[in-house]
């Protein structure tokens, strides 16, 4: 990984997280009727990390779902390698539910085409909100986050690497040069 | 993890790893199954041909519903007889389904090699939904899944496969894949219905059933075929029953809870007793349901696969 | 390419090796509207209308015959006739066959039997038809054994299948040999027959109805010890198991007249090549295991086994081309034998080469009682010409046969037909 720029420290990443779990219970107006759900694979452990952190704010927990979108995924013919299917874990009714679907990095906006459309097989939500902990630009669809962490603009041959204790053993969001 | 096959002709050459990923995958299919939305639009655009040279409804149903579960296209082209028999050959039929653009085909007849053939003629990717007493590798992948699913595990267990396995493909197949994943296997029946070399597979011989009862964690109960040649081979239904049924009285006597797999159709109170069809220690309708996941794993892995010498 | 017979042919520097004369020296031969003139080294003539071949490094033997050939005439002419036949013979090395009985309608009346023999009479190959044993083969009632032998059969046989009861077998044995004629048995029982392949491990991995080798072991030996019931000749077809192979053995060495004939592909291939289910590999008996294999090669060298016949049985592309288990059995073999015995027996060490020309010359002829050619001054010239070093590569397009069902296509293979003498005629091979 050849890094040009730490953007995110362990401290300032959890400082981003906090103020994005306000906003979540603020733009919801409370916890009523609403769901946290996490793509796989870092956005799930950042969903639970904000569901925790609902919890601490409001005293309620929030229902977590976990979602894999591989089966929605629009690239099969272009990738270079065949993605790995895992499962979803979705265990509770979403209809009429309000969904924060959360992700570690916003780019071309494609994941979230897919996630939208694995959410809608699942059942029928009354809302659902994008919540990211990065938005790096480049869309290439009308994607839109409704809660960023941070705005980090990038240049076609970089990458914003986010690395969570969870899953890489330390907390910071970087800057890179993409592989060529 | 892509498969390292790129058809499914049959278990004998399919590594453990390929086996492990299409097991894994059926899992993520099965909670598809479980939804109210049973459908995914991973194979959209795709064609898919069920080429049935047999007679079939299970198995064609249950590949109809895993293709168009995958948001495949899906068409069922059921041809009675052999090619002797219609005037136009096998290879000519074939090509005209090709001509037609068709990406995957799932093909079922009476002759050993017939899959292996299509692939040399097609450029479609092929799977193998049973070709005459050879394999029939889909149904050995479900019966593995149900058995990992139910007992956690298919290293060091032990299953035995019985009936006519001289005639079976089912048993072939489960040979082979069993064999593979690490499992104790071995096949109970008259000798008369157990070939001579079966032995060389790496297989015991059983010809007591409450042997294979007793030694064994899972039995795979086959079907007793009377329209494959098996006819002169044992005296009569009634006889088989008495010696090779099991029923509750058998699993009492040797006070054993086995797992209890059947392919279907069921022969009620020749092979398996109805009281234990349908009792606590068959999986039978969950094999069903897994059918339908681990084919929908399959045609997913081999249908989204990057071939790099394509 | 055919000279006019009026015309002396000199063949020069040719290795001759007759095995019943005890020859093998270098030397040419003159031969003079179909007669040996003159065997000698170096002849030089003045006279123009000669036509002179140099086959340096190439051996004459009394001309070969394969004694266990399909023609297909009458019946099939679409996969083969006597003309075509004799055409792949003779492209060969072989000047002699015998045609093999079931055909449409079985070769069981003297006409037949006359038919054939003047077609071949256009052809430079001598054909010696093989009668059916019984009326249309079907095991009920023998053929007129008489009338058939008058015609020019020089054996009766069922091939196809064996003869069907013992009480027919022994009958037809009992009156074949008050004409010292050879009974020749496509031994199978046919209660255990119709499998697609050899029962084995194979047959159980791929998936294919078998058949056991005791089905041919159980027919082998009924028909030696009905041979030796009632003192016949019996010629055992295209042997294939190692059992059977030492049932003949047994046999020989009791004093019962039987002898026994070997296919290349039985002692070249095994049933292994059956994993692609290439219905070129598919033929009755079926090929058999490695262990099978070797016996027949042992079979050979020590003279279990009497001669190499190829079982030629051309067959349309249709109706190879399909599902494995409905295919029917059978390859050719007249255009690929003398380089396959040549490669896989001479080179290999397993057989001398004059061992190789007994298997194919001298032998089945004189089993057939048919008059075993001498290389020698006055007799009419009956030669294969082969070069046992040149390597070729088998090209099943260009065979001369009408049919190509032959799994040997592209094998290269060290030994050649050259040319063939007789009928007063030389032809080269292609």
């Amino acid at each position: 990984m050849n890094i040009k720029a730490k953007i995110l420290d362990q401290e300032a990443l959890q400082r981003v997280v906090t103020r994005m779990a306000h906003e979540i219970v603020e733009k919801n107006k409370g916890t009523d009727n609403l769901i946290i759900m996490g793509l796989r694979t870092r956005g799930e452990y950042l969903a639970t990390r904000l569901k925790n952190k609902i919890f601490e704010i409001e005293k309620v927990e929030v229902p977590l779902g976990i979602l894999d979108v591989t089966l929605y995924r629009d690239d099969f013919r272009t990738r270079l390698k065949q993605p790995q299917v895992s499962v979803s874990n979705i265990t509770f009714d979403i209809t009429e539910k309000n969904i924060v679907l959360v992700d570690d990095v916003l780019y071309t906006g494609r994941t979230i085409r897919s996630a939208l459309c694995a959410i809608m097989d699942f059942g029928r939500p009354a809302t659902i909100k994008l919540c990211c902990l990065v938005d790096r630009g480049h869309r290439q669809l009308p994607i839109k986050a409704d809660i960023i962490g941070k705005n980090i603009p990038t240049s076609i041959n970089e990458e914003v690497r986010v690395k969570l204790v969870e899953h890489d053993g330390e907390d910071a969001v970087y800057l890179v040069e993409a592989d060529k | 993890m892509q498969l390292k096959i790129k058809h499914l002709l049959g278990l004998e050459n399919v590594s453990s790893s390929d086996i492990q990923t299409i097991l894994d995958t059926a899992v993520s299919f099965k909670q598809v199954l479980e939804r109210p939305i049973k459908k995914v639009p991973t194979l959209q655009g795709k064609t898919i041909v069920n080429l049935f040279y047999e007679n079939s409804t299970r198995t064609r149903i249950s590949f109809e519903l895993a293709e168009k579960r995958l948001s495949a296209d899906s068409v069922n082209f059921s041809v009675s007889g052999s090619s002797v028999s219609k005037g136009e050959t096998f290879k000519d039929t074939v090509r005209n389904i090709e001509a037609m653009k068709v990406d995957m085909i799932v093909v079922r007849h009476a002759s050993a090699g017939v899959p292996l053939y299509l692939t040399k003629i097609t450029d479609s990717v092929v799977i193998n939904a049973g070709d005459g007493i050879h394999e029939h590798p889909t149904q050995a992948l479900l019966d593995m899944y149900s058995i990992r699913e139910k007992l956690g595990k298919l290293e060091g267990l032990k299953v035995c496969i019985v009936g006519d396995i001289a005639h079976s493909r089912v048993a072939l197949s489960n040979i082979f894949g069993l064999k593979a994943m690490g499992a104790d296997v071995s096949v109970c029946g008259p000798a008369t219905l157990i070939p001579r070399n079966i032995s060389d597979l790496g297989v015991k011989v059983i010809h007591n059933i409450d042997d294979a009862i007793q030694e064994n964690d899972v039995l795979n109960i086959l079907r007793i075929q009377l329209e494959r040649k098996a006819k002169a081979s044992f005296p009569s239904t009634r006889e088989y029953h008495k010696f090779y049924g099991i029923t509750k009285e058998r699993l009492e006597k040797n006070k054993k809870d086995v797992l209890l797999l059947h392919p279907g159709p069921i022969n009620r109170g020749v092979e398996i007793s109805s009281e234990m069809a349908d009792g606590e220690h068959q999986i039978i309708l969950e094999q069903v349901t897994n059918g339908v996941a681990v084919r929908m794993a399959i045609l997913y892995l081999l249908g989204t696969r990057h071939g790099e010498e394509n | 390419m055919a000279r006019k017979t009026n015309m002396q042919t000199l063949l020069k520097n040719l290795r001759i090796i007759d095995p019943e004369l005890g020859l093998d020296l270098i030397s040419d031969i003159l031969i003079d509207d179909g007669v040996i003139t003159k065997i000698a080294p170096e002849i030089g003539l003045n006279d123009w209308n000669v036509d002179i071949h140099d086959y340096s490094g190439c051996v004459a033997a009394p001309g070969f015959i394969d004694i266990h050939v399909h023609l297909r005439e009458p019946g099939r002419e679409d996969e083969e006739t006597v003309e075509t036949g004799c055409a792949g013979a003779a492209a060969g090395g072989f000047t002699a066959v015998a045609c093999m009985p079931n055909t449409d309608p079985a070769i069981d009346s003297a006409e037949i039997v006359e038919s054939i023999i003047s077609k071949a009479a256009k052809t430079p190959v001598d054909v010696f038809p093989v009668a059916a044993a019984t009326m249309g083969r079907k095991g009920e009632s023998l053929s007129p054994v008489g009338e058939l032998k008058e015609a020019g059969a020089v054996a009766f046989s069922d091939d196809g299948v064996a003869i069907k009861t013992a009480s027919i077998l022994r009958k037809v044995m009992e009156y074949a040999s008050m004409y010292d004629l050879p009974v020749i048995e496509h031994c199978e029982d046919e209660s255990l027959a119709g499998g697609s392949m050899n029962e084995g491990l194979n047959s159980t991995r791929f998936g294919l109805t078998a058949v056991p080798p005791i089905a041919e072991e159980l027919t082998v030996a009924r028909d030696i010890m009905m041979a030796e019931y009632t003192g016949a000749k019996v010629h055992i077809a295209h042997i294939s198991t190692a059992k059977a192979v030492q049932l003949v053995r047994e046999g020989k060495a009791k004093g019962i007249k039987v002898t026994a004939e070997v296919t290349p592909h039985h002692f070249i291939l095994s049933d292994d090549c059956l994993a692609d289910y290439d219905t070129n590999f598919k033929m009755n008996p079926p090929l058999r295991t490695a262990e099978d294999v070797t016996a027949m090669i042992e079979g050979l060298k020590d003279g279990t086994i009497d001669c190499i016949a190829s079982d030629h049985a051309p067959h349309s592309i249709e109706e190879k081309e399909m599902e494995f288990e409905y295919a029917p059995n059978g390859i050719l073999g007249l255009e690929t034998t003398l380089s396959l015995s040549l490669h896989h027996l001479y080179h290999t060490g397993v057989l001398s080469l004059i061992q190789v020309i007994e298997k194919l010359s001298v032998n089945p002829r004189k089993l057939l009682n048919i008059p075993v050619p001498a290389i020698k001054e006055g007799e009419k010239a009956n030669l294969t010409i082969f070069n046992p070093d040149t390597e070729r590569t088998v090209k099943v397009s260009r065979f001369k046969s009408k049919s190509k069902n032959s799994p040997f296509n592209g094998y290269v293979l060290k030994g050649s037909p050259v040319a063939i003498f007789n009928k007063g005629k030389l032809i080269t091979s292609e």
